[in-house]
């Protein structure tokens, strides 16, 4: 690798989720879910001891960069592509009226919401 | 990406995919010689008049052809292992991106630092410019910085899908409620193309994956405009 210490961040500031032991293969469903929960709990001692929750931060900066957003939060508006939402399929032959739509499943909740609803299954 | 009259795999931008295609080579070969010696003695055997109707035994070359192939597997298995083991190799990311699979397109997150994502359609035909590949462009392509080793975290959001980018050789299934991790280290910059590898759906065969390395500088240039 050329210049591998040009590459590193300086020293202090936050680059990515370092390589965790814990989850050496490659699913991360758990080291993601183990950061969120582990903020959680941080954040809540913290609160209950009365400390400040700022070592509590590294937690989350790494299930922030882990965990799919729409795991854990319901998104803010999500950018439309540019050109139009047009996808090309296959040519469509029968010309009768599509079949009625079942009807929408539930949404699924994402792990914030149900903190704050109480219905998280997670023990905080 | 994939050319006209194409034979052999693409040309490798990561050190692994380098490592596989010199691997392919090597086992095609054995795979050829083996063939052209079966098809050369099998057109002996059909082309001689001479019989033999007393064979008993034939200790000698019994040996020979059960030794050999398994020598011959062993070369095979030991290069093979080694790229496998090197897959595998502790590496600290200096960018993690995530990619979610959707009915039918990508969209990707970059959140390291600020929050980054946007989705990933294909351009459709009667869309493209002249000199653009039909069916493998896309409206926002994934930029991402050369020469550094990027974690890639690849999920789907309905149902399964396959993020794969034959350049580099990647190929990760994107599972619904499942993070699969792959690494990304593209040694030099480029457009590198790859196709949904999973069977989702009417339009499986349209969302592509464009991914654009550049250096690192265009890299904080773009995703500084993206934000």
């Amino acid at each position: 690798m050329l210049d591998v210490d040009s590459q590193k961040p300086p020293k202090g500031k936050w680059s990515t989720p370092p390589f965790d032991p814990r989850f050496p293969n490659q699913n991360q469903t758990r080291n993601c879910y183990q950061n969120f929960l582990d903020y959680h709990r941080c954040v809540k001692r913290m609160s209950r001891r009365g400390k400040s929750a700022q070592p509590c931060e590294y937690y989350f900066r790494v299930f922030h960069s882990l965990c799919p957003r729409s795991w854990v939060s319901r998104p803010r508006g999500r950018r439309r592509p540019a050109g139009g939402a047009r996808v090309e399929g296959p040519v469509q032959l029968s010309r009768r009226p599509p079949p009625p739509r079942p009807p929408a499943p539930p949404q699924v909740q994402r792990w914030t919401e149900q903190i704050q609803e109480g219905t998280f299954a997670g023990k905080i | 990406m994939a050319y006209p009259f194409q034979l052999g795999l693409q040309d490798a931008t990561s050190p692994i995919m380098e490592e596989l295609l010199h691997f392919h080579d090597h086992t095609l070969m054995i795979v050829f010689l083996i063939s052209s010696l079966i098809l050369y003695i099998i057109s002996l055997m059909l082309t001689t008049k001479l019989t033999h109707t007393s064979t008993m035994d034939a200790q000698e070359v019994e040996t020979v052809w059960t030794i050999l192939p398994a020598i011959i597997l062993i070369l095979i298995a030991l290069p093979s292992l080694r790229i496998l083991y090197m897959m595998d190799e502790i590496n600290n990311p200096s960018l993690t991106v995530k990619t979610m699979g959707h009915q039918w397109y990508w969209s990707y997150e970059y959140t390291d630092y600020e929050d980054l994502n946007f989705d990933s359609y294909m351009i459709p035909t009667q869309e493209l410019k002249p000199g653009e590949l039909r069916l493998l462009e896309v409206d926002n392509r994934v930029v991402l910085p050369m020469e550094m080793t990027i974690r890639m975290l690849i999920s789907s959001e309905d149902v399964l899908h396959s993020w794969a980018v034959p350049s580099l050789g990647l190929k990760t299934d994107a599972i619904p409620g499942r993070l699969n991790q792959t690494t990304l280290m593209a040694m030099r910059p480029g457009l590198y193309y790859g196709q949904c590898s999973e069977i989702c759906g009417s339009n499986h065969s349209f969302m592509p994956i464009v991914l654009e390395m550049v250096p690192l500088s265009y890299f904080e240039t773009w995703s500084a405009l993206m934000v």
